[in-house]
């Protein structure tokens, strides 16, 4: 039986990986693809080259689950297809396209489980574009994986859990951080007071980072309005307003991000309906507690599917293995999807606490000015999309990327999607929801154009 | 609450040919509405290749072609943009003798209709245009010829027919429509009714329910041309370049991106939509890196396809309905609709002010097709070499 069932799972992090690992319990040898040259994800991203530092270096008070879950991948290695530093380009009738260097195959499946994480959500504001500027996801990428800092004196700025967590790496790892400029306000922290009930460990950790990059030194600001980042050929000081007073702080590196915005276009390749998710701010796959989206076969696990973080993703992968498992007619464990099911809904619950503790900035799409840089690849400014509203009625997102190219270069609207659509919204006063979303086109990132085809593709 | 708009001339559908005939009827004075199921410009106009070229174009279309020739380096007056338009030339390749003896074939069919061709031999083609790698045995040169931006130009048509003063009404597909004693009765979404002395049908690949609502079936069909587009790079081709037997065309944007196509996508669930096939998307991208040595290590960013009306005999369909007077039909453009979609414009719009046109369109009547199954083969030129050619 288990021949006729032949998983493709997009995605060697926790969600991923623990997908897997389900699968290879009952017998069944999913195929496991992944853009990194090593499994963990993002969160936890391996060394490039080893180098002396311990887990407990690379991943802090997590160390131990990246290290379980990097062993769990070690030990199923053998009974999967793993292909690592692979891109899945295009998704149509059951099968993938995926490249490898200069080399696409067409991988036929009987079922997909879609596990492709998440990016930073980027609100560009004068001067982001320099280099120096990194996000937050960047700035831990070059630390974990690289064993390098973004800079010599840093300044780390946003929103979201990311911001502390990021900030006190970074300490940790002895580099300096001059200030944490978070633009929510204090009394938004305190909503965190409610999450003690829910997720007390992951509450007091919170605190914990603050706790300590404060008596290492580092200020800590909150309700902070960015301004902007002051250089020419790079970052040279950062710039915002607090409390009406204009602040300003020498660096030569900012890392800086608003929370995390899903990787949703392989969904959108596969067929799955998209329902808007109000504490996202954003579209993402429709789905039910197990994972599975509107197309049949198709699961979704992980921030992909609506951001939770990494121990939803460890157990959403999971339940969506069991699902698809349960679809295939095979028996599992029924007590165990009790326990998975309450632990999400309990994550769920929590997540809409930091929500509160970490808001949007929603006054970000009004106040900021006409020149500054929107879409990075292709060069179009904020006023661009203000004029294409004003001057042709644009009130839809394909419409504003055919009239203005916002969304057409080497990131497929990947980075300036969440911003562009916070611009037009506000321009044509329409909810978020209202201007739709980009339709996804393969290739979802860039393909050599002298790729050698195994077989025909999808 | 439902609402009557009376008007001269309705509009269906608001691609190229639909738009800019909407806007030279609403500068002879006629009341226009404008329908479109969607966004204006959104299919096939807004979509394809963007090739501005009259080479390679039947003997029968080229008046109208030069025509629109005349058009194109105006559209700054017309429509408020240039739409990227560049006259940079249009050089079809040879791979073969039979494709060289088929150039110089066509050459000297069309040698008197003023299209100006440069037949250039291999080696006098690697001197002039060395980016182009591989064995080319030749080419044909139209130097008037170019390229342009349809996602632009089609907009910017509908909104300069807009400004004019049509009332153009996106997501507003026609339900039904039918002649009665005191004109057309058009019935469309949102409650519009509309009542028109002319209709004009230019609703693309969705036509054919127009045409056939009166008694004139025609071989329509859906194609998905579909384009793969590099990350900018260097400027190196100069001209807009297309391929004897098709397989191949591609042109590069001022920014540097090159377009290419040659293959065709598939259409959606929600057929409306398409997308590049993954097989023909590599198909297309291994000739470009064959052919232009510049792509070798250059990236493909991004892809697209569109859905355009194809006739089976590869020319459109133009001009008044057999079945209905003041009808007018205008479409399956079949792939090369970009370039002569301005001059179909005008050319409606004097069927609706004269009642025929001072450009000769008898080739794309609408019964030909009639006529074609009673036995007489209409003169249609040279049948299809291949599918996969555009543009």
């Amino acid at each position: 039986m288990s021949d006729a069932i032949r998983p493709l799972i997009v995605g060697a992090g926790p969600a991923g990986i623990r997908a897997a690992q389900v699968l290879v319990n009952l017998g069944i040898r999913p195929v496991v693809i992944d853009e990194a040259p090593s499994g963990g994800g993002q969160i936890y991203r391996q060394r490039l080259v080893p180098d002396e530092r311990s887990a407990k270096d690379l991943y802090g008070s997590e160390a131990a689950k990246a290290t379980n879950l990097h062993e769990t991948f070690a030990g199923i290695r053998d009974r999967i297809d793993y292909l690592p530093e692979t891109l899945v380009w295009n998704l149509r009738d059951k099968a993938a396209d995926a490249v490898t260097g200069h080399r696409t195959r067409r991988i036929a499946f009987s079922h997909l489980i879609l596990a492709t994480g998440a990016t930073d959500r980027v609100l560009p504001f004068p001067g982001w574009t320099l280099p120096g500027v990194f996000t937050l996801g960047g700035s831990q990428v070059a630390l974990k994986s690289q064993g390098c800092a973004i800079g010599e004196e840093v300044v780390f700025l946003g929103s979201g859990p990311l911001l502390y967590l990021v900030a006190w790496q970074y300490v940790k790892a002895g580099a300096s951080v001059v200030a944490v400029l978070d633009t929510a306000p204090f009394s938004a922290k305190l909503q965190l007071i409610r999450g003690l009930f829910a997720q007390p460990s992951v509450v007091f950790r919170g605190f914990r980072y603050a706790a300590e990059l404060m008596a290492r030194g580092v200020a800590v600001r909150f309700g902070v309005q960015p301004l902007r980042i002051d250089g020419t050929a790079r970052v040279e000081g950062v710039v915002w307003r607090e409390r009406g007073k204009e602040h300003r702080l020498a660096c030569d590196a900012v890392g800086y991000g608003f929370s995390l915005r899903s990787e949703t276009q392989l969904a959108d390749l596969a067929g799955c309906r998209f329902i808007f998710d109000e504490r996202d701010r954003a579209w993402r796959p429709e789905r039910d507690g197990a994972g599975r989206t509107s197309m049949p076969g198709v699961y979704i696990a992980g921030d992909g599917a609506g951001i939770a973080g990494a121990d939803a993703a460890e157990l959403s992968g999971e339940r969506a293995g069991l699902a698809l498992l349960e679809d295939a007619g095979m028996s599992v464990y029924h007590a165990r999807i009790g326990v998975l099911e309450r632990k999400l809904a309990c994550i769920s619950k929590f997540r809409d606490v930091l929500e509160s503790a970490f808001p949007f900035p929603a006054v970000w799409a009004n106040g900021i000015a006409d020149d500054v840089t929107l879409c990075r690849c292709e060069e179009i400014a904020v006023g661009d999309v203000r004029a294409a509203v004003r001057d042709q009625g644009v009130f839809e997102l394909n419409r504003l990327k055919a009239l203005t190219r916002v969304g057409m270069g080497r990131c497929q609207g990947r980075m300036c999607e969440s911003a562009a659509v916070e611009v037009l919204a506000a321009a044509c006063d329409r909810s978020p929801d209202a201007v739709g979303r980009l339709r996804a086109q393969p290739p979802i990132k860039p393909i050599p154009l002298e790729v050698a085809a195994e077989g025909e593709a999808a | 609450m439902s609402r009557t708009l009376h008007r001269d001339v309705a509009v269906i559908g608001g691609g190229l040919v639909g738009s800019s005939a909407a806007l030279a009827l609403r500068r002879m004075g006629f009341s226009v509405v404008l329908l479109d199921k969607g966004f204006c410009g959104a299919q096939a106009s807004g979509v394809n290749y963007g090739g501005v070229r009259r080479q390679g174009r039947p003997p029968e279309q080229i008046a109208l072609s030069q025509r629109a020739h005349a058009i194109w380096p105006r559209l700054k007056d017309l429509i408020g943009i240039d739409g990227e338009f560049v006259r940079s030339g249009h050089l079809k390749l040879a791979r073969t003798g039979a494709e060289m003896a088929s150039l110089e074939a066509y050459a000297a069919r069309v040698a008197d209709l003023g299209l100006d061709l440069e037949l250039i031999g291999g080696n006098r083609l690697r001197e002039r245009f060395p980016w182009i790698a591989g064995d080319v045995m030749g080419a044909s040169l139209c130097a008037g010829d170019g390229h342009a931006n349809p996602r632009l130009v089609s907009a910017a048509f509908a909104h300069a027919a807009r400004h004019a003063g049509v009332d153009i009404l996106e997501h507003t597909p026609v339900s039904h429509v039918e002649k009665a004693l005191d004109g057309f009765h058009l019935s469309a979404s949102s409650n519009t009714d509309i009542k028109a002395r002319f209709v004009i049908n230019s609703a693309g690949a969705w036509a054919g329910p127009f045409a056939e609502a009166f008694g004139e079936p025609v071989p329509l069909y859906a194609i998905y041309p579909s384009m793969i587009v590099t990350e900018p790079l260097d400027v190196f081709m100069t001209v807009n370049i297309g391929a004897e037997g098709g397989g191949i065309y591609a042109r590069q944007v001022e920014r540097g991106n090159c377009i290419v196509g040659g293959m065709r996508g598939e259409p959606l669930a929600e057929p409306d939509f398409s997308r590049p096939t993954g097989s023909g998307a590599v198909t297309i991208m291994n000739r470009a890196a064959a052919l232009f040595p510049a792509l070798r290590h250059a990236y493909a960013i991004r892809f697209w396809s569109g859905t355009e009306g194809e006739m089976a005999d590869r020319n459109p369909v133009i001009g008044f309905s057999r079945t209905t007077p003041n009808l007018i039909h205008a479409f399956g453009f079949s792939g090369a609709g970009f370039q002569i979609a301005p001059g179909v414009g005008e050319v409606l719009a004097e069927l609706v002010r004269d009642g025929e046109s001072r450009t000769p369109i008898q080739a794309f009547a609408i019964d030909r097709f009639a006529r074609t199954t009673q036995g007489s083969r209409a003169d249609n030129g040279p049948e299809p070499k291949s599918r996969e050619t555009a543009q």
